[in-house]
Order: structure tokens, then C-alpha cells, then sequence
């Protein structure tokens, strides 16, 4: 798989309106769903994803997750997420 | 975020995604609306008799449908057919399916499909639309699906762009189209789609009538899987690209349905609740009916549905099989619908002592012979 651009501090990003992500109870997890698909997400991608849906900008999302969690070292594995997601079409960023 | 704290980390390889096993849940609910339709496809899925199931459900029935299905868990929902336009109630029961929290997707011929039309589904809260084509051509399109339809297609597919909708190319793939890959993948760019997917035609229904006129040949397959290699390394992630060869021209069976009562739950327009949109073709199962009994009970208690659920029915070779866990067996329809036991191994398996079945029926396809004429799906039909 070819690698998207690399997500930047002030990208603003947003989910894919293409896709629909929530919570569903019956699975206990959060679920993307898309064009004849699903995919169900593990605790810290819904979580991040969960973040994305309330926050504008990586930077400002990076710095809340960071405090929230009072974690600094978790920036890296949440960009490296949110880029993986780029990737996969899940958000994209707004111009 | 427990999981991303100190200890652990986002696993990205990944994506954070984790696998969905339904947890015996029907996660893909199927709406066949109605078995009514404009076009005279040969090899449409709809029963041969599907002009006795005019007691369609209810609007209300519907709604109750969608309501107990949310219950049991399902999330991907589909309005099939027939031509699910057909009904004047489409747009309030998407509206209801949406407010309830399912993933909404149509599938359409695009007969009747205006933009009026589609702004009411958009409001309603249709997500997704997938819209068959047949041929880049009227001519051949038209000749296909044996009424004029093809400028009212592409209409459509317009209009569902103009909408904004996330849009589905779903092409039938026979021995007459599939020729046309290239072009059609062309078309498919034109347009604007997200996804186009070539579905080689399951031998169920007309299209097992017509099957030694549709099949397309082995070489036929391979330049198409070649034009489709080339467009996907043309256009990346512009375009998604599903190419389904013909089961017939594999030597292990599809995975059908991820497994009979697994995930997938169909209910025809009479309100029957079926495995599979196809497993009517099975003689001797009783299906049992929304309109008697509570969704609940049908997919977890009914005796049809527990059936060919699991490993238990299976018999040799797959029973110590040790890629049962990948295939489940294959498709119990086409195991009856070619061995004359839907518990027998399907015979697309080259393990199955009935595979010659599948190689004879391949080899028939080929031989030279008149041009034979495909029979329509068509109203009474007597083959007797």
C-alpha cells in the first residue's frame, strides 16, 4: 500500500461523511460503517476516532489526548494512527 | 484509552481494527421488498415463480422487520428486489432504518430512479446506492436486460453523483459483457463511482436456465482480470475495483454467506426469512415468516436456520476438512441445486466426488453449438 502524505499539527481533519462511526452496544465497540462494509474497532482507535468527531485540528487532538491520558508518549502512536486511518479513506482532511 | 496508555500502544498495522466475528449475530440484513421489476434479466436471481409472491409485506411489517433486527444486532441493511424503487414506501422505510441506526444501502436497477426521488432517499438518510449496469453500450445493454433502459441508467447514475451519493457499479458478468471490462471501467471513471464491482453471475435461478449461454470462457476471464490489474494500478485509491470470478473455474468453493445462518440474514417479499436471497432453490425446508413468528426466534431457535449452521451437518470430505473453517462447506443451493442434497460438499470443491458435475458443465459452455436464444425472466414460465 502506497503511503498517504503525512498528516500535519494544523490539518484540520474530519470523518469521511462517506462513512458512519458509532458506538454499538451489541458489539460493545465502536463500529465504522461504509459502503457495503464494517469494520468494528478496538478500544483506542474508537477512542481516537471518537476524538476526531469532537476536534478540529491533529495538533489540538494530539495535545487533548496527551492531557487527557497525562500521557506525552502516546502523540506518536495516535499520529501514527490517525495517518494510518488517512490512508484507509476513515477521515480526511479539510481544505 | 486504556489501551494507549503507558503499557500499550495503537497498534497502526493494523488500524485498530479488530475482526468482526458477529458473535452469532445477523450483522447484514437483506430487504427484498419486492420480486416486481421493469427489466427481463436471464439471469436475475428472483425465483422462477417469482410471480407468485404478490402478498407483499406491509410498510408496517417492514418497520417492524427493521425494528427487530436492530434488536438482534444487524447494521448493514439492504433494499433489494426485484426493484426495490418499485415501492412507494421506500423513502419512509429508509427513514426508519436510518433513524434506528443501520447503515443504509440500496440496490437498483435505476428504473424510476429520478432526482426527485433521490432527494427524498437523501433526506431520508440514504447512505450508499448500488446501481447495475450491463453493457457501455445501449444496444448490447438494452439486449441484455430485454427492455430500453440503458439512457435511463446512466441518468441515474448521473442524478445519484449529482446527489452526492457514494455509488456502487454493480456489472452482472457473462460471456457477453465481459468483453467490454476496459470500457466499462472507463465509464466507471466518467462517472465518478467509488467503487465498481464485476460480479461473475452465481448459477442460481434464470441464470442457471441460461448457464451454458452465459458462462464466459476461461480466456475471457483472464483478459478481463488483466484490464482490471491495469485499472487499479491506474487509478489507486480513486476507485475500488471487486472482480468475483465464476466460482465454476475455482477448485475450492466461495465462503457462501460467511457460513449458513452465520451473519446474513435475507427477508423475501412475502416476509419468508431465508439464510440466503437464493436458499427458496433448496426443496423441503419450510421457511419460517415474519409474519408468524419474532425475528429473534427465527434466526436463533428455527430449525432452518440451525440447519447448516456450524459444523455438525457436514459430511465427507468436508467434515475432515481441515479448510472447513474457510468455506464453510460452500453453498448449500448450488450443493442441491447440482447433487440433488444441500448437505452434500459443493461440488465447485474439487475434494467433492461430484466436481465432475462442475467440469462437465464448464466443458458444455464451451463446445461450439448454435447460437442458443437465453430465456428472459419472464411471467408463468413452463418448463414443463
Amino acid at each position: 500500500m502506497s503511503h498517504a502524505e503525512s498528516l500535519q499539527r494544523s490539518d484540520v481533519i474530519e470523518l469521511n461523511p462517506m462513512f458512519l462511526f458509532r458506538w454499538e452496544e451489541a458489539q460493545n465497540a465502536y463500529v465504522l460503517l461504509y459502503p457495503e462494509g464494517l469494520v468494528k474497532l478496538n478500544t483506542s482507535a474508537g477512542e481516537i476516532l471518537s476524538a476526531v468527531a469532537e476536534t478540529a485540528a491533529v495538533g489540538d487532538l494530539l495535545d487533548r489526548l496527551t492531557k487527557t491520558y497525562n500521557n506525552e508518549d502516546i502523540a506518536e502512536d495516535v499520529l501514527a494512527f490517525l495517518e494510518a486511518s488517512h490512508e484507509r479513506g476513515w477521515i480526511r482532511v479539510k481544505r | 484509552m486504556s489501551a494507549a496508555g503507558s503499557e500499550s500502544s495503537v497498534d497502526h498495522r493494523d488500524a485498530g481494527e479488530v475482526k468482526v466475528d458477529g458473535r452469532g449475530l445477523p450483522l447484514w440484513l437483506l430487504l427484498e421488498l419486492t420480486y416486481k421489476c421493469p427489466l427481463k434479466c436471464s439471469w436475475c436471481n428472483n425465483p422462477l415463480d417469482f410471480d407468485r409472491y404478490q402478498d407483499e409485506l406491509t410498510t408496517a411489517e417492514w418497520a417492524g422487520v427493521l425494528r427487530q433486527g436492530r434488536r438482534l444486532g444487524s447494521l448493514q441493511l439492504g433494499f433489494s428486489g426485484g426493484e426495490p424503487v418499485l415501492r412507494r414506501d421506500l423513502e419512509e422505510l429508509v427513514g426508519e432504518a436510518n433513524q434506528l441506526g443501520y447503515y443504509t444501502n440500496l440496490i437498483t436497477s435505476g428504473m424510476g430512479l429520478n432526482p426527485t426521488r433521490l432527494a427524498a432517499l437523501q433526506r431520508a438518510g440514504l447512505k450508499q446506492i448500488q446501481l447495475s449496469l450491463q453493457a457501455c453500450d445501449a444496444e448490447l445493454n438494452n439486449r441484455l436486460v430485454g427492455v430500453d433502459a440503458y439512457a435511463q441508467k446512466i441518468a441515474a447514475a448521473r442524478a445519484i453523483k449529482a446527489q452526492g451519493f457514494p455509488m456502487v457499479l454493480n456489472i452482472p458478468v457473462s460471456r457477453y459483457n465481459i468483453d467490454q471490462t476496459p470500457e466499462l471501467l472507463a465509464l466507471a471513471e466518467e462517472l465518478g463511482v467509488e467503487y465498481v464491482e464485476f460480479a461473475n453471475l452465481q448459477y442460481y435461478n434464470w441464470a442457471l436456465l441460461n448457464r451454458s449461454d452465459l458462462l464466459p470462457t476461461r480466456e475471457q476471464i483472464a483478459r478481463a482480470e488483466a484490464a482490471v490489474a491495469e485499472a487499479r494500478a491506474r487509478l489507486g485509491r480513486r476507485m475500488t475495483i471487486y472482480f468475483v470470478i465464476t466460482d465454476y473455474y475455482d477448485t475450492r468453493p466461495k465462503a457462501c454467506m460467511k457460513g449458513w445462518g452465520n451473519i446474513h440474514l435475507t427477508i423475501g417479499p412475502d416476509g419468508a426469512a431465508l439464510p440466503c436471497q437464493e436458499a427458496r432453490v433448496i426443496k423441503g425446508l419450510e421457511f419460517p415468516n415474519v409474519r408468524e413468528h419474532d425475528l429473534g426466534w427465527i434466526w436463533h431457535e428455527s430449525p432452518v436456520f440451525k440447519k447448516f449452521r456450524g459444523e455438525e451437518w457436514m459430511r465427507e470430505p468436508c467434515r475432515s476438512c481441515d479448510e472447513r473453517g474457510h468455506d464453510y462447506g460452500g453453498c448449500r443451493c448450488q450443493a442441491f441445486l447440482l447433487t440433488g442434497d444441500a448437505a452434500n460438499t459443493d461440488p465447485v470443491c474439487s475434494r467433492s466426488p461430484h466436481h465432475h458435475i462442475v467440469e462437465e458443465a464448464v466443458m458444455a459452455a464451451m463446445v461450439e453449438r448454435p447460437q442458443q436464444r437465453l430465456i428472459m425472466r419472464q411471467r408463468g414460465l413452463n418448463l414443463a
